[in-house]
């Protein structure tokens, strides 16, 4: 009878029985309480080590928006042509290299929903022949030509431009700003690619196309200085395409790590001379931003603290679940 | 052990292969198929109708049987009128009770679910058939169905159209089809069309193919079915015709044990007067053989073909319906009319038995057949989380209009205030023109943002979960019962969570919890018993598989399969005790089983009740065979020798008299009556000689009925050769008036069967099926009611009661409600409730006042503080009262306050009424299991249906949402499988809905700091593979694989299954923590990148702070927070676990990183804007400190929470977790269940079945065939045939003119019979 083939006797086997061999992890106090210690105890440290490392990093932020008291170009707020205006501070100690030098807009929406969609990555790609797509929105097409680059975000491309001076026995001496490399590698030599060239000239690739309406000059000529930095691959117009997250951001203009300031700002006194196109008064602020970086980037006491809060709070939970725990026993004790 | 008989008279059976063939006959019963089509519900609900008659699915059961007594005579005259045996309108007005809105509302939600059967409803509303015999041109005038029956849905060519559109109808689906028309268009399309047609189609093909499946086997069966032979007379000669190719009109040819193709009219078959005999147990369960009579005329046919090529009557008759028992029509041929009714036709499902051959002609065909009507729909059954969980997705439907409006007002205000100023920059579009325009376009892109907290792949994991757990239910050997070969099947697929949340069983008794197998166990003869065995040292062997047993080799004519353990019995019998001789030549004598001898020596008994064959066989085990039967004489084969015993009257047995005795003649002339019968009946009509032994044998009838046996005492007498002459002539004189015939008869049998001597008694075993006490008590002990519906008597009924622990002698009382009227009824509950109530109110509060008790009536808290045990123990005609409108609460609230509950003699109606009752009211989840086609009606009704694949056909199962073979596997599926599966999908809903929130509601809290924009936080691929690839699997896994406890800590816990009961571990509460959890998560994962992406810059100064890095890190942490939550759900970690949430993660990565490759941009630079933001921002460790802080905030807080919640209040399911952890390293020790021995002293004496016997026709000699009786003497003539049959005939039309009274009268008679013994018995 045994031997007997029965056809429809379930198998028997480990996973139509449910007896798959597993692991059956408990949330016992052995593991719990001691894990809690030992992760408070490391978000402590790693907290300390941020908030450290935060509050080393070095700072300075400068206003120009031109309203309000404590701001630098109001001249240039009312005024519709571009306009010139200056900005000093001064160090009393060295500023320590190497130092970033950024812009920073405040309550600025690039993360609009209609604001990011508005660009044509296959433009960008280096097509500039097809017509934009229709996220464009408005600006798609200018005297019936197409934009290049078309959308909002190219079209409200930040356009201020900066000259850094020391000063230094009564005369400016230029600090060198570096604007190579300040864009994503990626961006720069995979997301955007320049039409191909014609006889040598980039203009002529852009044949047909015309410049954004907010633009002073067309996109091939963003960078009279070098003509490696135009066109679609301008670092500038790379950074300002990479829309930012919040309302409040900072965008890398310059690097400061050439000649003297190597090491660093020294001490003394500055001046910023600002080239004053960008309104920006109607909605929000614009700043410049200096400082150096660590390795957790920029400074920003957020993260340690909430490390630090964070860690805290598990050891006290283990503290408290340890008490809980050593008074009310274990479960399944008393069955 | 003893003799073992099977139900259906020892071999008869039908062979097994056949059943298996035919099941396929019948549509499988399936979830998804359209349900109660109209006249279905008229049948499951089993409404009595105007003339009186109750009509039930398969309501044959309940027709049949009091017609079939009606063939043999009536001892009592009709005591009451059926208006106060039945109650007139309550019952049924409250059957149609609109179902509550739930259930309304589910219908309209998923109405593909409905009913959309056309091929149900009669073609052109046919009023009247009339169908012409052998004349297809006739009928093809009508659009009458062929025989070809399709239970399949679609072709190849309407499978996509259809299908699609099923699938569209479903509510679901046809949101995200909205949500997609949405997306395309441009103003509002906030994400692209691929986000959702990925998961839509994606969902689409799943279901398609599942159905796809599932109707390729209903194709396969159908064609099995639709392709079967049948003999089919064309032209004068009968030509094999597939049954698809049956006829309207035709006649058909029938051999014995084919299957009936078509409903037929019988019009001639091999036996004398047109009898045919058909087994009708795939339509409704019974096993017993039926007669179907053809008309005089039309048997005169013969099998003469040419004659049958002739034969053009013509039959008109009512249209199709599903009424099994019931058919009207008139045959029109040659000038004449003739009557036809239920007795003529032959059913298409009915299998011909006894009968060489028959013809007949085909009336309904196909889907018209009364089988085709009656079978297959079933109500879809709704899991109670399923229906919470489509009010929970309505809820969140709302929820997402809320934060829609929200929003939608929050972009109006930024539009004015922030946006306007903003517009140098950002330029409204033309069709902007006001803020509140650009709300309302924004509106519907947060519509479509949010979709994602109605999860798509909601309803196709839930499938695929239950999937899973049906498989596992059929996969699991321990309730595969391998004697019949029968695996355990989840016939639907979309209950099994129900299982773990049982509140109340309904349970059949016979073949359910008992095998239906008589025993015989042990006798007493002439004061000494038989049947134990002793060792040497004089102690009782427990009987085992091993004890050896009697040998009964020296027996040619034995039965095998008969054990008996005790030699002494055979060595008195070999000794030649002339005592033991007389008392197993009355059990070869005194009965009315008819005997089949197919082979020499192969002897079948068709018995009328298990009991009496299982008598018979033990008899002829030992030596007394009775071997054939003709209406004068007995054959036996005594002790190796031919002795005919002539045989001059059998009285037969009834309720009142409960015994029976036949008068023989033995081969010396001697006259003797030998009788058996109730111990206190027989007692009574003993000689006084008898007192020593009647004394002792009173004895060892208590020491029977304590082990619970059903014994029967044994006595005879030898008669006067004068006083029998006078007496026969008086009792012939009786039998033939007409007035007070039956009382007249009963005197003169209450004269003969006086001063008769003792011979001894028998026991006989109501077998119960394997582990059925254990299964109870552990069931009880999971907080499972058990309640028993059987048809069966009283006292049977609470002898099973007994004999499986769910009545006990220690038991506070015993309540048996048997009133006859209302108002007794009432009385009888009330007291008991009362009763019941006075001493809770005693033991609980210290006997305060009466007015708390008042309060406390309906109050169920108030049941938990009743410690006593009560039971409740109702007839079938008190349950009719019971049940009326005013009566069932009193009923409802005492039966719950009892431990027990037994009710005996219901009808299938009232089975199905108890069982709504309870639905209704205790809003708890019921189970019904049964084997028989009388518990169809109640396997409906209930939450759950389980068949038990028993001896009785399949038709439960056939109703049935589980099957399986033995009752002791209910345990199994309730407190295994039942338990995990609700755990499972528990565990599996709560992490869903919590991950969907915590996905989804990101988006909202984004909305602030985006200008309410609709912008999306995540990359839209994320979106599109978030819920199908990155979370689906691990999730599924935890599904299908987990377990908190294992299964021998189940079956050892059954308060474990209580969660389920209560419905703690899902439900508004827990749903409102987990997207609590849900919402707390969102938060987390977006404000502590906006605190750390405020100023962030790479370490070389470069940024990403831009919004694809913040993308990239929050979705990060969203996979990671997911994944680790669901690391912490699970505790049942399998390879398979750890591969999904390992894999899920790497697979995480891997997609991202290949989105974000240079390679994949460089094809669809346009759908990959992504690039280089994976290895720009992920190698960055301030992100990884981002996400490890992300990570750690939402997770601490739920491990803290949970480890304090199991400290300090740990559920058992903790500690038995606990325990389970502690002993793993130990072996864990089995502590089986001890088996629980009753001791009662209660005695149960009877061993017939309700019904009169057959003795009549027996007498009459009609239903001996001429083939069973070659071992009999020749009888040459048959007396009274004729007249038997004229008197069959005179019966019919008297049933005929009281078709209304006639089953209930016979009903209500047989209750009244047995309410008084019973009544005496209890008190």
């Amino acid at each position: 009878m045994k031997t007997q083939e029965t056809t429809s006797r379930p198998d028997n086997t480990a996973f139509t029985q449910q007896r798959l061999p597993a692991w059956q992890p408990v949330l016992s106090a052995g593991i719990v309480i001691p894990g809690f210690l030992f992760i408070g105890l490391a978000f402590i440290g790693i907290g300390i080590g941020l908030f450290i490392t935060s509050q080393s990093i070095q700072v300075l932020e400068r206003d120009y928006t031109g309203t309000g008291s404590s701001s630098a170009c109001s001249n240039c707020v009312s005024s519709n042509i571009s306009c010139f205006c200056q900005l000093n501070f001064s160090l009393s100690a060295l500023f320590p290299g190497p130092v970033f030098f950024y812009y920073g807009l405040s309550n600025y929406y690039q993360n609009v929903r209609k604001y990011g969609v508005s660009r044509d990555d296959e433009q960008l790609w280096g097509d500039v022949s097809k017509s934009p797509c229709s996220t464009c929105g408005p600006y798609q097409y200018s005297q019936n030509m197409t934009i290049a680059p078309c959308g909002a975000i190219a079209n409200s491309m930040f356009n201020d431009s900066f000259t850094l001076y020391q000063l230094v026995n009564m005369t400016k001496k230029t600090v060198p700003l570096d604007g190579k490399g300040i864009a994503w590698w990626t961006d720069y030599s995979i997301k955007f690619r320049n039409p191909t060239e014609v006889y040598g000239s980039l203009a002529a690739a852009f044949n047909g196309t015309v410049k954004p309406v907010n633009w002073a000059k067309p996109v091939y000529d963003l960078d009279p200085s070098n003509p490696a930095n135009n066109g679609f691959l301008n670092q500038d117009f790379l950074v300002w395409m990479r829309t930012a997250a919040l309302p409040d951001f900072w965008k890398l203009y310059r690097r400061i790590n050439a000649g003297d300031y190597v090491s660093g700002l020294p001490a003394g006194n500055y001046t910023l001379e600002i080239q004053y196109n960008y309104p920006v008064a109607d909605f929000g602020r614009k700043s410049v931003i200096f400082t150096n970086v660590a390795w957790m980037g920029a400074r920003n006491s957020f993260l340690g603290i909430a490390y630090l809060v964070m860690g805290f709070l598990c050891v006290v939970m283990s503290m408290v679940m340890l008490i809980v725990y050593a008074k009310f026993n274990t479960p399944g004790e008393d069955s | 052990m003893g003799l073992r008989v099977n139900s259906q008279g020892g071999g008869t059976a039908r062979p097994l292969e056949s059943e298996g063939a035919f099941v396929a006959d019948l549509p499988r019963l399936r979830p998804d198929e359209p349900c109660i089509s109209p006249p279905q519900l008229r049948s499951i609900m089993a409404v009595r109708t105007s003339d009186g008659l109750y009509e039930v699915l398969g309501g044959g059961v309940w027709q049949e049987k009091p017609r079939a007594s009606a063939l043999v005579w009536r001892n009592r005259p009709p005591s009451r009128r059926r208006d106060d045996t039945f109650p007139k309108t309550a019952a049924c007005s409250r059957m149609t009770v609109p179902k509550d809105m739930a259930e309304k509302w589910l219908w309209m939600l998923m109405p593909w679910r409905g009913c959309r059967n056309p091929r149900n409803k009669d073609p052109g509303q046919e009023e009247e058939r009339h169908v012409k015999a052998n004349d297809r041109d006739y009928n093809e005038k009508f659009p009458y169905a062929d025989n070809r029956i399709r239970t399949s849905k679609y072709n190849v060519l309407t499978f996509l159209p259809i299908n699609l559109f099923e699938q569209f109808q479903r509510v679901a689906n046809a949101y995200f089809l909205f949500l997609l028309i949405l997306q395309l268009i441009p103003q509002i399309s906030s994400l692209s069309w691929f986000t959702t047609i990925v998961p839509l189609v994606l969902v689409l093909t799943i279901t398609a193919v599942k159905d796809a499946t599932d109707d390729y086997f209903r194709h396969k069966s159908d064609q099995q079915v639709n392709t079967r032979q049948s003999q089919v007379l064309i032209g004068g000669k009968l030509q094999n015709e597939k049954w698809m190719n049956v006829c309207v009109g035709d006649i058909i040819k029938l051999e014995n044990n084919q299957f009936v193709a078509a409903d037929l009219l019988l019009l001639s078959s091999s036996e004398p007067y047109g009898l045919c005999y058909i087994e009708t147990a795939e339509l409704d369960g019974e096993t017993n053989l039926k007669v179907r009579q053809a008309l005089t005329v039309t048997s005169e046919l013969g099998m003469d073909m040419s004659k049958l090529t002739e034969f053009d009557g013509e039959v008109v008759c009512e249209p199709p319906n599903n009424k099994l028992d019931r058919f009207v029509g008139t045959l029109y041929w040659k000038d004449n009319r003739y009557p036809l009714d239920n007795e003529k036709l032959l059913l298409r499902g009915c299998m011909l038995r006894n009968t060489e051959w028959c013809f007949g002609m085909v009336i309904f065909a196909g889907p018209q057949t009364k089988l085709m009507q009656n079978c297959g729909r079933t109500a879809f059954k709704r899991t109670s989380i399923e229906r919470l969980m489509n009010t929970l997705v309505l809820w969140i439907f709302g929820f997402l209009l809320c934060m829609g409006i929200i929003l939608a007002i929050g972009n109006s205000i930024w539009e004015q205030k922030v946006g306007r100023n903003f517009r140098d920059y950002l330029v409204w579009e033309d069709v902007l023109t006001t803020s509140v325009f650009s709300g309302f376009l924004t509106f519907w892109s947060y519509i479509i943002i949010l979709n994602t907290v109605v999860p798509i792949s909601l309803y196709v994991s839930v499938e695929v979960i239950r999937l899973g757990h049906s498989y596992f239910i059929n996969w699991d050997r321990k309730m595969y019962y391998g004697r019949r070969d029968m695996p355990a099947e989840a016939r639907t697929t979309t209950l099994n969570e129900e299982l773990g949340q049982v509140e109340y069983i309904f349970s059949d008794k016979t073949g359910t919890l008992t095998q239906n197998i008589m025993v015989f166990n042990k006798c007493s003869i002439n004061g000494r018993t038989y049947g134990d065995i002793y060792d040497e040292f004089g102690h009782k062997v427990e009987i085992s598989e091993k004890t050896p047993c009697v040998d009964f080799s020296f027996n040619p004519l034995r039965d095998r399969k008969f054990r008996f353990y005790d030699h002494s019995l055979v060595e008195a019998i070999k000794l030649g005790d002339p005592m033991v001789e007389e008392f197993f030549r009355l059990l070869a004598l005194c009965h009315t089983v008819m005997s089949e001898e197919k082979n020499e020596g192969e002897l079948v008994y068709q018995a009328q009740s298990p009991d009496e064959g299982a008598l018979v066989t033990a008899a002829r085990n030992f030596g007394f065979v009775f071997r054939a039967r003709t209406p004068e004489t007995i054959t036996l084969y005594e002790m190796g020798k031919h002795v005919t015993y002539q045989l001059l009257a059998i009285l037969d047995f009834n309720n009142v008299r409960k015994r029976m005795s036949v008068i023989v003649r033995n081969q010396t002339g001697q006259i003797k009556l030998y009788s058996k019968g109730a111990d206190t009946i027989l007692f009574d009509r003993l000689d006084p000689a008898n007192d020593d032994l009647m004394y002792t044998t009173s004895e060892h009838l208590n020491e029977f009925a304590g082990e619970g046996l059903r014994t029967l005492a044994l006595a005879y007498k030898d008669l006067d050769e004068k006083y029998f002459a006078d007496w026969m002539k008086r009792h012939h004189i009786a039998s033939t008036i007409l007035e007070n015939r039956e009382d007249l008869l009963s005197s003169l049998y209450e004269e003969i069967e006086q001063d008769m001597m003792l011979l001894g008694a028998t026991a006989i075993e109501d077998k119960l099926q394997e582990g059925v006490p254990e299964t109870i008590a552990c069931l009880t002990l999971a907080s499972i009611k058990i309640w028993v519906l059987t048809g069966d008597k009283l006292e049977t009924a609470m002898n099973i009661g007994y004999s499986c622990n769910m009545l006990r002698d220690d038991m506070n009382e015993v309540f048996i409600i048997t009133g006859h009227t209302v108002l007794e009824v009432q009385q009888q509950l009330r007291r008991a409730k009362e009763l019941i109530l006075g001493a809770g109110r005693g033991a609980a509060n210290g006997g305060k006042d009466a007015e708390k008790m008042d309060r406390y009536r309906d109050d169920s808290v108030f049941e938990e503080t009743i410690t006593s045990e009560y039971a409740l123990i109702i007839n079938g005609h008190s349950l009719a009262h019971a049940l009326e409108a005013d009566l069932e609460c009193l009923l409802l609230d005492t039966a719950c306050l009892c431990k027990t509950v037994v009710c005996c003699r219901v009808t299938p109606l009232q089975k199905a009424q108890v069982v709504e009752l309870v639905k209704r009211y205790k809003r708890a989840v019921t189970l019904a299991i049964g084997d028989g086609a009388n518990d169809v009606s109640m396997i409906k009704t209930a939450h759950i249906g389980v068949g038990i694949s028993g001896q009785e056909g399949m038709q439960a199962v056939l109703a049935s949402d589980y099957s399986f073979a033995q009752f002791r596997y209910l345990q199994r599926l309730l407190l295994v499988h039942g338990r995990w599966s609700y755990y499972r999908m528990c565990r599996f809903l709560c992490y869903f809905f919590y991950k969907n929130f915590a996905f989804t509601l990101v988006h909202f809290w984004f909305g602030f700091f985006c200008g309410f924009s609709a912008q999306t936080v995540y990359d839209q691929w994320f979106i599109t593979l978030f819920n199908i690839v990155y979370t689906s699997l691990p999730v599924l896994a935890m599904g299908l694989f987990d377990q908190d406890v294992n299964e021998q800590n189940s079956l050892r816990q059954p308060k474990l299954f209580e969660p389920g009961q209560l419905n703690l571990l899902f439900n508004k509460r827990q749903f409102f923590m987990c997207t609590l959890q849900g919402i707390y998560t969102s938060c987390v994962l977006f404000f502590i990148p906006y605190g750390a992406f405020s100023n962030p810059v790479r370490d070389d100064g470069s940024q990403i702070a831009d919004q694809q890095s913040f993308a990239v890190t929050i979705a990060t942490s969203l996979i990671i927070v997911v994944s680790v939550q669901i690391g912490l759900d699970t505790n049942y970690w399998t390879a398979v676990n750890h591969f999904y949430i390992w894999g899920s993660l790497t697979v995480y990565f891997a997609i991202l990183f290949a989105m974000h490759s240079d390679g994949i941009f460089s094809i669809f630079p346009s759908h990959f804007p992504f690039v280089g933001t994976a290895r720009n921002s992920l190698t960055q460790t301030s992100v990884w400190l981002v996400i490890l802080l992300t990570t750690v905030v939402c997770v601490m807080p739920v491990v803290a929470i949970r480890f304090l919640r199991t400290d300090l209040y740990p559920t058992l399911t903790d500690k038995v977790r606990h325990m389970q952890q502690a002993s793993r390293k130990q072996r864990p020790q089995e502590q089986n269940l001890k088996r629980v021995r009753r001791t009662s002293s209660r005695r149960s004496a009877y061993a017939f079945s309700h019904q009169e016997g057959y003795g009549e026709l027996i007498t009459s000699g009609k239903n001996i065939k001429a083939a069973s009786s070659f071992s009999a003497p020749p009888t040459g003539r048959i007396p009274g045939s004729s007249s038997w049959i004229e008197s069959l005939l005179k019966k019919r039309n008297e049933m005929a003119s009281s078709t209304v009274v006639e089953p209930l009268r016979s009903n209500t008679e047989r209750e009244g019979a047995e309410n008084t013994p019973a009544q005496q018995h209890i008190d």
